[in-house]
């Protein structure tokens, strides 16, 4: 048999995506595609105000309706629940966690809080039929300010509670305020991080089937299938082993779709009751209330430096909504963030406060980066004020704070395994010409005209890949950070990767296959990855936090390690050798010093599957499962700088220019890499400039369509100039790190900065994001009188 | 009920529809055409762009009975005897689709876009683009596999 052609350099090289050969004809197989004989759709009724008292509902006009099936309240379904829809991070002991089931049954605590559903026979129908439950709602005070949900007085969300404060949670260094009253200097500022809605383009969807014995099969468009599959034991009773969770294509995620949702129960419940396929399809405007919200946090944020710029203490206290009730992750998100408000910076003393806040608003929860963009969003800024403070140049200020020498252990007390901060620093230098920007500046200055520029930095550090889950347990995080690989050759040779990851367009299939075609020496082509499916990858932690490569890649890495361990001791079986005396490489097993005595690994499948000739006591085929639990997290880095136009007359802003230097560790696939950064760039650049969930003072939400709440198209922004620098990770064999989040973690406060900087002339210092027209002109007519 | 004529693809189908049916709908539930997606209702998101006698239209926007007698090319139809259409291949040259649910709208928009002959360059394909959205790529790589389809800079 013909040895393989060498193909062990595809790592590292920008290997089309092979799942786009559906995806471009047309054939994805997202939710709302699916339908099964005989399947019934489901529309729920969501109540208008914000806070408000369920006194009657009436459900018979709408049971009478053409089409309909059935209708029920939430109190027709509480039997049904088992559970409350589980939220897996009470980040304290005494957190509280106010119950949380799919309906709402006397009570609704935000506006879009599910209060009925009806099932029909068309989607149609289903939603006429729910416009005609009857309601009778006493309206109640309600708040969706963060702040003002803490004062005496306020509106609360769970009124037995006795306040809408859910927990406070802190992490000092030893005597901290002794460094901090120390400082030559101390700078505080205050900052608002306004709500973000993710805005996935396929809205959520589910498809839901119970059979006979109740065998649960769900499809959802869902970032989770095996925390899922948990959940609905814990909601509807199932055990696991009979729920199979499909994710199929799904169309992008961002955070939104690491859930449990209330309609991915019901569907079940009502699968159940009716004995018919139930499926449900989010519509966008019900996704603005009904999908969770991301950030919506008040920062204060201090430094404590000496007189010639070194951070001696930084302490951040921040106001956190969670929203009306506590969705999977709620309360962790800010402390996804807690360890790094030290940022890319050797900062001594430490101190950092969160106090999460109940308001009658969406539940909030991880939206790309999760914690990590507040936290840098609100040091990056406060490393621009401090350097104007000091008279210091801002980049001068960040370079010798940088952290040198790695490990480095922070004071927060977790270790960056690796990092070269200067390096990418200096190639963003390279790149930017930061020389004929500021001569622009000038002149444009002294030209006094309109438009007028400023350039903005970021330099980053962020923790993802989650990851130990000893850490994760530590901090009281419910599941484990692990992930689960499956590599199986058939008897012919090609070869079945199954990942415990649930990819939703980061091309995973394409990655993982990579690796393994490395690993193993085999073609791309006779790789397959197979994932989202419970039946198909029963282990699994999921996909999020920029985990799948540096956790569920790295498990596939030592799954193929496993199955040339097993292939070796066939080899050396068959050609009667020993072990050591066999190399592997370019998928051929050699004896050292005999190269013509070789067995490629492919015919080691066919030899594993046949058994005629097995090792004495080892089992048929040639399979392997490896579960891998990191010892560390992930600490990607680097360097961001905005050039962005001004028109000062009119506010209006204009991005020039975005440039970003990331060190994610070796990449494998660079033209997936760069697609993850022009991603997460833009949705911290929207942040900056366009994007902000509102609400009124009476809690209603006003960004509620895609014209409201300005997600942005090809023409707002500019093509963007990438690079990177790798230090490879030492905490796993393949160097990788996570890079699915830096892009929005380095992006906002870079263009926020670039801003202020445009305006500095002016005597701005700050502008809340996102910085619109109308911020941009009252900021500029503030600092001039 | 009114009866039309529409032919998709290159296929005419004589249908029955309720006055009320989106043509996006007809395509999806009556064909069973499911690469045209449905984003956001309102015509917003673009997701669900066709083209309607050549030109790009939003289908969340048009009625089923409006496209009597008229030709409408959905994904589907795009890729010709296995061969995928230019502006696909390009899309796929240069990674310009992660999660693939905006693609189908997308590719059509751009495909509209080029053979108005309005995608001369980076400014005009940006603007060209304005009204399909997609929340993966941050635009770039559409950008630059549309430019290249349209053999501009």
């Amino acid at each position: 048999m013909a040895i393989t052609e060498s193909i062990q350099t595809v790592v590292g090289t920008s290997v089309k995506r092979r799942e786009d050969a559906s995806l471009l004809r047309g054939r994805g197989t997202f939710v709302d595609n699916l339908t099964l004989p005989g399947t019934v759709y489901m529309a729920i009724v969501r109540c208008p105000y914000p806070h408000a008292r369920i006194v009657t509902m009436n459900l018979d006009v709408a049971r009478a309706a053409e089409g309909v099936v059935a209708a029920f309240s939430g109190a027709d379904l509480a039997e049904d629940w088992k559970g409350s829809l589980p939220c897996a991070w009470p980040v304290t002991e005494d957190i509280k966690m106010p119950p949380h089931f799919p309906l709402a049954t006397d009570e609704a605590r935000f506006q879009g809080d599910g209060v009925a559903v009806v099932i029909a026979s068309s989607r149609a129908l289903a939603k006429d039929a729910a416009e005609l439950v009857e309601i009778d709602y006493e309206p109640l005070e309600a708040t969706a300010d963060v702040e003002k949900a803490l004062e005496d007085g306020a509106p609360l969300v769970h009124s037995d509670l006795g306040t809408n404060e859910c927990y406070v949670w802190k992490l000092e260094t030893d005597d901290f305020q002794a460094a901090l009253d120390a400082a030559d200097v101390v700078v505080t500022r205050r900052y608002f991080q306004p709500r973000l809605i993710p805005n996935a383009i396929e809205p959520r969807g589910v498809l839901a089937q119970v059979g006979p014995s109740d065998e649960v099969t769900i499809w959802s468009a869902t970032q989770v299938p095996h925390i899922l599959r948990f959940a609905l034991q814990i909601v509807l009773g199932y055990p696991e082993s009979k729920i199979r969770v499909i994710a199929p294509d799904v169309g992008g995620g961002f955070g939104s779709k690491l859930d449990v949702y209330a309609e991915e129960a019901l569907a079940i419940a009502l699968a159940k009751r009716l004995g018919r396929p139930v499926k449900w399809t989010e519509e966008r405007a019900e996704n603005y209330v009904a999908t969770i919200h991301g950030r919506d946090t008040v920062h204060h944020l201090t430094f404590g430096a000496t007189k010639d710029g070194k951070i001696t203490a930084v302490k951040s206290e921040a106001t956190c909504a969670m929203g009306a009730y506590l969705q999977l992750v709620t309360p962790g998100i800010p402390l996804l963030g807690a360890w790094i408000y030290s940022g890319p910076y050797e900062i001594p003393n430490y101190s950092v406060t969160f106090t999460g806040v109940f308001t009658h608003t969406t539940p909030t929860d991880a939206y790309r980066g999760a914690g990590r963009p507040e936290a840098t969003y609100v040091l990056e800024r406060t490393m621009d004020a401090l350097a104007a403070e000091l008279g210091m140049d801002p980049l001068e200020l960040r370079r010798k704070n940088f952290v040198k020498e790695f490990p480095h252990t922070m004071a927060s007390g977790l270790t960056i395994d690796s990092g070269d901060y200067d390096a990418s620093l200096d190639r963003l230098l390279e790149l930017l010409d930061l020389d004929s920007i500021r001569s622009e500046q000038e002149a444009l200055r002294a030209g006094g005209g309109a438009q007028q520029i400023g350039v903005g930095y970021s330099t980053y550090n962020e923790m993802c890949g989650l990851a130990p889950s000893r850490i994760l347990g530590a901090i009281r995080y419910a599941v484990g950070g692990w992930d689960s690989a499956t590599i199986r050759f058939q008897p012919l040779g090609s070869v079945q990767v199954v990942t415990g990851t649930s990819p939703h367009g980061q091309g995973h299939e394409t990655t993982f296959a990579q690796i393994v075609a490395d690993q193993l020496g085999v073609d791309l082509g006779d790789v397959e990855v197979l994932h989202g499916d419970t039946a198909v990858s029963q282990l699994g932690m999921d996909t999020y936090g920029s985990r799948s490569l540096t956790v569920g890649g790295v498990a596939i890495w030592h799954a193929s390690q496993k199955i040339v361990d097993k292939a070796r001791k066939i080899v050396a079986h068959q050609l009667e050798v020993s072990e050591d005396d066999l190399e592997f490489a370019n998928g051929s097993f050699s004896v050292v010093g005999s190269p013509d005595r070789a067995m490629d690994v492919k015919a080691v499948a066919f030899q594993a599957h046949s058994a005629h000739n097995l090792p004495d006591g080892m089992e048929p085929g040639l399979e392997a499962t490896a579960t891998y639990d990191p010892p560390n997290f992930s600490w990607p880095a680097g360097a961001h700088a905005a050039v962005i136009e001004v028109d000062i007359e009119t506010g209006d802003t204009r991005l020039l220019r975005y440039v970003a230097v990331d060190d994610v560790g070796t990449p494998v696939n660079p033209m997936i890499i760069d697609g993850q950064i022009h991603g997460g760039i833009t949705q911290g650049v929207a942040a900056a400039l366009w994007e902000e969930g509102v609400y009124d003072e009476d809690a209603n939400l006003l960004s509620t369509t895609m014209t409201t709440y300005l997600v942005p198209s090809a023409a707002e922004l500019p093509s963007f100039e990438t690079a990177r620098t790798e230090t490879p990770s030492p905490t796993n064999p393949l160097g990788v790190k996570g890079v699915g989040e830096t892009g929005t973690i380095a992006s906002a406060p870079a263009v926020i900065n670039a801003v202020v900087d445009a305006l500095s002339h002016l005597g701005v210092t700050d502008i809340q994001m996102p910085a619109t027209p109308e911020r941009v002109w009252r900021a500029i007519e503030e600092a001039r009188q | 009920m009114r009866r039309v004529a529409l032919t998709v693809n290159g296929t005419r189908h004589e249908l029955e529809l309720e006055p009320r049916e989106l043509l996006v709908y007809v395509l999806r539930e009556r064909l069973g055409l499911t690469g045209t997606t449905v984003g956001c209702d309102t015509s917003s998101c673009g997701a669900c762009t066709v083209l309607v006698n050549g030109e790009s239209v939003k289908s969340c926007t048009m009625l089923g009975v409006q496209a009597d007698e008229l030709e409408i090319t959905t994904i589907e139809g795009l890729a010709r005897n296995g061969e995928l259409h230019p502006v696909q291949q390009a899309f796929h040259d240069h990674h310009a689709l992660q999660c693939g649910f905006c693609t189908p709208g997308m590719v059509l928009a751009a495909v509209s876009l080029i053979e108005s002959g309005e995608a001369t360059d980076e400014p005009a394909i940006r603007a060209g683009l304005e009204g399909n959205l997609c929340r993966c790529t941050g635009y770039h790589n559409i950008v630059k596999a549309v430019a290249a389809a349209a053999g501009v800079r």
